[in-house]
């Protein structure tokens, strides 16, 4: 029996098997689809640029200011040229990756926490608990994300720390509600019931048998947000609020290379582009995985 | 009769409830932004400099010795009253000069609303009549594109590409210098200002500097607006009376543009007043880009010039008129779709 057909077995023996066959089911639905492999291609390689980042480029030339060398177009030195200060363009992109791969994680980790600690007791209890914390959400969902995030950072300061709270604060309501809907769809199965009857608590079946469900269109839902963050990021430093410099943000570096765009057009657009790609990976990827999902259900 | 009256009575109080609980929300956020964050208000106003005397007047001015509850009462009663301080920067009340720059935003958002329905609802009905073909797919990557488009570097690149490169359009600010204080202000909008004053110069003039902006907004919400028109049609084109109509002998252009889609207006329509809002924030990096005096470009000079009132000023501003879209589109919904009414 090969591992295929060990995996793909409509009758798994065990819990183990089963699980496992349908992530290897998910996955050739997902190895169909050109598009999402394509992203999952850019993600896989972004991820693999930022943490290898010391090894291939050298930090110094993403810090070192060379004024000699300052706005050089291209060449074998410097592949993508020089920037105002004659730090080597490539080489900061590759660290900006860094940056804006930690906003993402942060991100993510505070915004899915809240989201499930409020939309699932709301689902699960129903009632005036879930009257209060859907209202609470619906007011954070009117708030326009990057004005907030403005005012936040204006008064807390510029910094990437500032930027992370500001975009996790507007980010989490949709988890929240998604959250509540998958508790909901679920609160009346009978293995729920089940769970109920055998005295296991309200915390219990929420964390053991309602949050693992929930999980799959979550981190969907996360992958197609991680788009929408790295650009609210990326506005942001564009903006001068995220990270400061030094530090290589990509929509830092494109704010900065504004003041030579006519003449030096690379200094700011190849960053630009780092942030336009990484998104659209982000984006091919999920869209893909909710593809996947829906075919599967 | 009387009980559809009644429940349309008690329809619009939940409405109210709700927006003026949203309000509640906004402006509980923009106060502690403004009073709570920032560790001693009164120092960011006096600076560190300042005597001992002024320092508690300042501090006596602002309220700072009463109950946050009680500032906070203070706070929003000044507010309803429009009253949001004043700017550091420019020595105006916020409000003044929220409503002097606010036109300037409206008007580029709105024309970017325009390019994005025209293109993006006739991109939808046509991507869901091909469902999974080529045209489809074509349609969905370009949307994907938009979604991924960091706005502020497409309008970089609009510029050296239309402005700096071939010519086409004018470059960046809302006039070229000759052309200021030619027309009165009614409106704030020039376009609009420019064709009631029969200043058709004026007018070519300002659609130059605003096309490229709004085109490139307007891609982003093409984006948004193909994609949900997609879905929607989608769902409608199963329904069994498009094959009843197609049945009939209806032309299949007629089944699919005139009894499928005027049935997806009423969801489009939540789409579109999202769309402008969302378009709103765009606004703020665009302008940044193309030196555009609106809403976005004050925020971002008071900002820097640490105006936290003309910042809180314009949040609340952006915030009200986002909960006002939520509302309108709301009602809107109700007026044109009969299923919404009556089960409430």
């Amino acid at each position: 029996m090969t591992m295929r057909t060990w995996l793909l077995d409509p009758a798994p023996g065990s819990r183990r098997q089963a699980r496992l066959g349908g992530w290897f089911r998910a996955w050739l639905a997902l190895q169909r689809n050109s598009l999402a492999m394509t992203g999952l291609a850019i993600v896989v390689l972004l991820l693999l640029v930022a943490i290898f980042a010391p090894v291939i480029a050298d930090r110094n030339l993403a810090v070192q200011q060379v004024l000699e060398d300052r706005l050089q177009p291209w060449s074998w030195q410097h592949w993508f040229g020089t920037d105002e200060l004659g730090r080597d363009i490539l080489t900061r992109m590759i660290f900006g990756a860094r940056i804006t791969l930690v906003i993402v994680f942060l991100v993510s980790a505070i915004v899915v926490p809240i989201g499930l600690a409020i939309g699932l007791p709301a689902g699960y209890f129903g009632g005036w608990i879930d009257a209060v914390l859907m209202r609470i959400t619906d007011i954070f969902l009117a708030f326009p994300r990057l004005v907030l995030a403005l005012a936040f950072a204006a008064a807390l300061g510029p910094g990437i720390e500032n930027a992370v709270i500001a975009i996790a604060l507007t980010a989490w309501p949709p988890y929240a509600r998604l959250a509540r809907a998958e508790t909901l769809t679920r609160r009346n199965a009978e293995f729920i019931q089940a769970a109920e009857l055998l005295g296991a608590s309200h915390l219990r079946i929420l964390l053991t048998q309602i949050l693992p469900l929930s999980l799959p269109s979550v981190i969907i839902r996360l992958t197609l947000d991680m788009a929408g963050i790295i650009l609210t990021a990326a506005g942001l430093g564009f903006l001068g609020l995220g990270a400061q410099p030094p530090s290589a943000e990509w929509g830092a570096m494109v704010s900065s290379g504004r003041q030579v765009l006519l003449d030096q057009w690379w200094v700011a657009t190849l960053p630009g582009l780092a942030i336009f790609v990484t998104s659209l990976g982000f984006n091919l990827l999920g869209d893909g995985l909710r593809d996947a999902a829906d075919s599967r259900s | 009769m009387l009980g559809r009256v009644y429940s349309a009575v008690r329809a619009f109080a939940r409405l109210l409830g709700s927006v003026s609980l949203t309000f509640l929300g906004l402006t509980c956020v923009t106060f502690v932004i403004g009073r709570v964050i920032p560790i001693d208000p009164v120092l960011a106003i006096v600076g560190d400099k300042a005597s001992n005397e002024t320092y508690d007047r300042v501090r006596l001015q602002l309220g700072l010795d009463k109950p946050l509850m009680v500032q906070y009462w203070t706070y929003l009663k000044k507010l309803v009253q429009g009253d949001f301080g004043n700017s550091v920067m420019t020595a105006h009340p916020v409000l003044t000069d929220l409503l002097h720059v606010f036109p300037a935003t409206i008007e580029l958002a709105t024309l970017a609303l325009v390019i994005g329905v025209v293109g993006g609802i006739p991109l939808g009905v046509y991507a869901a009549v091909n469902r999974g073909r080529w045209p489809d797919q074509l349609i969905r990557f370009v949307s994907l594109i938009g979604y991924s488009m960091p706005v502020f570097w497409l309008g970089l690149i609009g510029l050296l590409l239309f402005y700096a490169k071939l010519g086409w359009v004018e470059g960046p600010g809302r006039l070229d210098v000759g052309f200021d204080d030619i027309v009165p202000t009614v409106t704030g909008m020039l376009t609009v200002d420019s064709l009631w004053a029969g200043e058709t110069e004026v007018f070519w003039n300002v659609m130059g500097h605003l096309i490229l902006p709004a085109s490139i907004l307007g891609y982003i919400s093409i984006a948004t607006v193909a994609r949900m028109t997609r879905s929607f049609m989608l769902s409608q084109l199963k329904q069994e009376y498009i094959l009843a109509a197609l049945a009939k002998g209806l032309s299949p252009a007629r089944v699919v543009w005139v009894h499928a889609l005027g049935n997806v207006w009423v969801q489009l329509i939540t789409v579109i007043a999202l769309t402008f809002g969302s378009l709103l924030e765009g606004a703020v990096l665009t302008e940044t880009v193309f030196a555009w005096p609106g809403l976005g470009f004050y925020l971002k000079n008071s900002l820097f010039a640490a105006d936290l009132n003309a910042v809180l000023g314009g949040t609340v501003l952006v915030g009200v008129v986002y909960i006002g879209l939520n509302m309108l589109s709301d009602v809107v919904y109700t007026l044109v779709d009969p299923r919404a009414r009556g089960n409430s």
